[in-house]
């Protein structure tokens, strides 16, 4: 399989303070890939350089072969790569259809048609039925606002559906949703990835969750790479278990 | 009565009344002319204010350039009356959109206060500007031509062509409105980092948005100049302290970031106005003054907002457990808000 994303040798610091420090990763088509690491490795911060939410310091970025490490965020959206937010961020004073609706893909809107275009038929469609995938059918017509934290993250998930995306960065997708819908959203990840074909970086900080999501695991500590490897062999590495418990 | 019938019966009345008017009170033919002004300046600065979320506080600048081109067309092209006038407002309408176009590629890029500020900035230095400019009267301001039709019928005339304005601002807004434009400046009202997240061509829209008010606010600042005759550059053309004000507190009144909400309160706004220059005349600014900040005390999302708070199903904010049809809907989606 190919590789859909290939980050070399990224390095950022604010200041003094190093948030990534040479980390190279990858991840092939197709695949789930897991990121975790304890409060402050880096994570959020190695998301931000991928998608282009910040220059990186040094280091080069490929997705499909293409350099983007100098691009900003809307570019690289438009090039299939979406990334959801760790605050879930959604348009709060529109309704959840209309949220799906603005959310189609915006490679194919040309900026001339930008005033003309009218709501497609089949874009509402389109958005009735992944509202329906996440649950959320019946809130279709209720302000995005108004939903709890947990519905509010499954919008965002569906809005990124919607956009047809080639990838997507999840950035913590099961932090403050209710434990008995997490089996209900790991599920819904794993079709997602094997029906619509969607690779998945995944940043997570619940280890039942990520263990049986991801194919391959990429750990971080303190702006370092520290391990890498299939779930069993992550588990059960002492460097990974150390850096948890606060051996460091 | 379906909704439709209802929504077009209601808008046939209004039309009627609004045509009848002059009939009925044609000693009020002016006021109302600046009544339908009102409604424009509340209109023009809700798209960007209300729907987009960027307060404008510079959006009279526009008002005054379409004024000024308008006059200038009228005196120096020797066209006639009536083509002086369209030409005019035609050229007044352009200018303010062009340099909305080139000012908003630099300002938009501002948020929230920043561009608040920014956009003051911007008819104060028009006024200075335009009151030390020789070609354009300088400080002694610029008188336009004498209306050419019988006396008496002047008001009338300028009455309906505002009164076309207001309608035809108001329809291509409501267009805007229904269609992935209004969804998408919504969008960037919300969040925009996150609309910027999902690929979104903020700029493009931002830049559209400021265009089409400014375009509205350029023909309407045409033909206010020849409704007053006389223009000022700092008290009628780029009036910053009361145009510039008002058409952000009628917004607001009425309630940010609907269609009717800058009508309702453009209207409420300006009969007041009326009313306390009649009735509290030597004492009117303070009471203006005071009416505003009841407005942002106790109105802060507007008499629309309060009713849409109150009664969100009015608006189609409702929980709907029908059963969804496989790739359909099963009921057909809320007409978008018209309100």
């Amino acid at each position: 399989m190919s590789v859909i994303l290939e980050v070399r040798k990224v390095n950022k610091a604010f200041g003094g303070l190093v948030a990534n420090a040479d980390v190279s990763l990858d991840v092939e088509e197709g695949r789930i890939v897991g990121l975790i690491g304890p409060n402050g490795s880096g994570k959020t911060t190695l998301f931000n350089s991928i998608v282009g939410y910040h220059p990186v310091d040094s280091g080069s970025v490929r997705f499909r072969g293409q350099e983007i490490s100098d691009m900003r965020v809307p570019q690289v959206a438009r090039l299939g790569m979406l990334r959801t937010f760790q605050q879930t961020r959604i348009y709060g004073g529109m309704t959840c259809v209309q949220n799906m609706q603005i959310s189609t893909r915006q490679a194919n809107v040309k900026p001339w048609q930008v005033m003309f275009n009218k709501i497609p038929r089949q874009d509402t469609e389109r958005a009735e039925a992944l509202l329906e995938f996440v649950g959320l059918h019946a809130k279709r017509f209720l302000r995005a606002g108004d939903l709890s934290f947990g519905q509010q993250k499954l919008l965002e998930f569906a809005m990124a559906l919607m956009s047809e995306p080639k990838m997507l960065l999840l950035d913590e997708p099961t932090a403050g949703i209710n434990p008995t819908l997490i089996n209900g959203l790991m599920d819904r990840l794993q079709r997602v990835n094997r029906e619509l074909g969607v690779t998945l970086l995944v940043i997570e900080h619940n280890m039942r969750v990520i263990m049986n999501l991801a194919e391959y695991i990429y750990c971080l500590a303190h702006g370092e790479l520290l391990a890498q490897g299939r779930p069993e062999e992550i588990r059960n590495d002492q460097r990974v278990i150390d850096a948890y418990l606060g051996e460091h | 009565m379906s909704r439709t019938a209802a929504r077009l019966l209601g808008y046939g009345v209004l039309v009627g009344v609004a045509l009848a008017a002059p009939a009925v009170l044609p000693d009020y033919r002016t006021q109302m002319s600046f009544l339908w002004l009102m409604i424009v300046f509340a209109l023009t600065w809700d798209l960007l204010g209300g729907q987009m979320g960027y307060n404008s506080f510079g959006n009279v600048f526009f008002f005054g350039i379409g004024m000024y081109a308008c006059a200038v067309i009228q005196r120096d092209a020797g066209l006639g009356y009536y083509t002086g006038l369209f030409v005019g407002a035609g050229a007044g309408g352009l200018l303010s959109l062009a340099l909305a176009g080139v000012l908003g590629s630099g300002l938009l890029g501002l948020r929230g206060h920043y561009f608040a500020i920014a956009t003051l900035g911007l008819g104060i230095a028009a006024g200075e500007f335009a009151s030390g400019w020789d070609y354009i009267g300088a400080g002694s301001g610029m008188v336009t031509p004498l209306y050419p039709g019988e006396a008496g019928t002047r008001e009338g005339f300028f009455y309906f062509l505002m009164f076309g304005l207001t309608v035809a601002t108001f329809l291509v807004l409501r267009w805007l409105y229904s269609g992935r434009f209004g969804l998408a400046i919504n969008a960037i009202r919300d969040d925009e980092d996150k609309a910027e997240a999902m690929g979104m061509h903020t700029t493009v829209y931002k830049t559209a948005a400021w265009c089409t008010s400014a375009f509205f606010l350029g023909i309407s600042g045409a033909f206010a100049g020849n409704i007053i005759g006389f223009i000022d550059p700092r008290d009628v053309a780029f009036a910053g302290p009361t145009f510039g004000v008002w058409m952000v507190l009628m917004a607001i009144l009425g309630g940010k970031g609907t269609l009717w909400g800058p009508v309702i309160g453009a209207t409420v706004f300006h009969i007041t106005q009326e009313l306390f220059w009649t009735y509290l005349l030597g004492w009117q600014r303070v009471a203006l003054g005071l009416l505003i900040v009841l407005i942002v005390v106790f109105f802060p999302v507007g008499i629309l907002g309060y009713v849409r708070e109150r009664w969100p199903e009015l608006f189609g904010h409702r929980v709907d457990e029908s059963t969804p049809q496989r790739g359909g809907s099963t009921s057909s989606a809320p007409a978008k808000e018209d309100a």
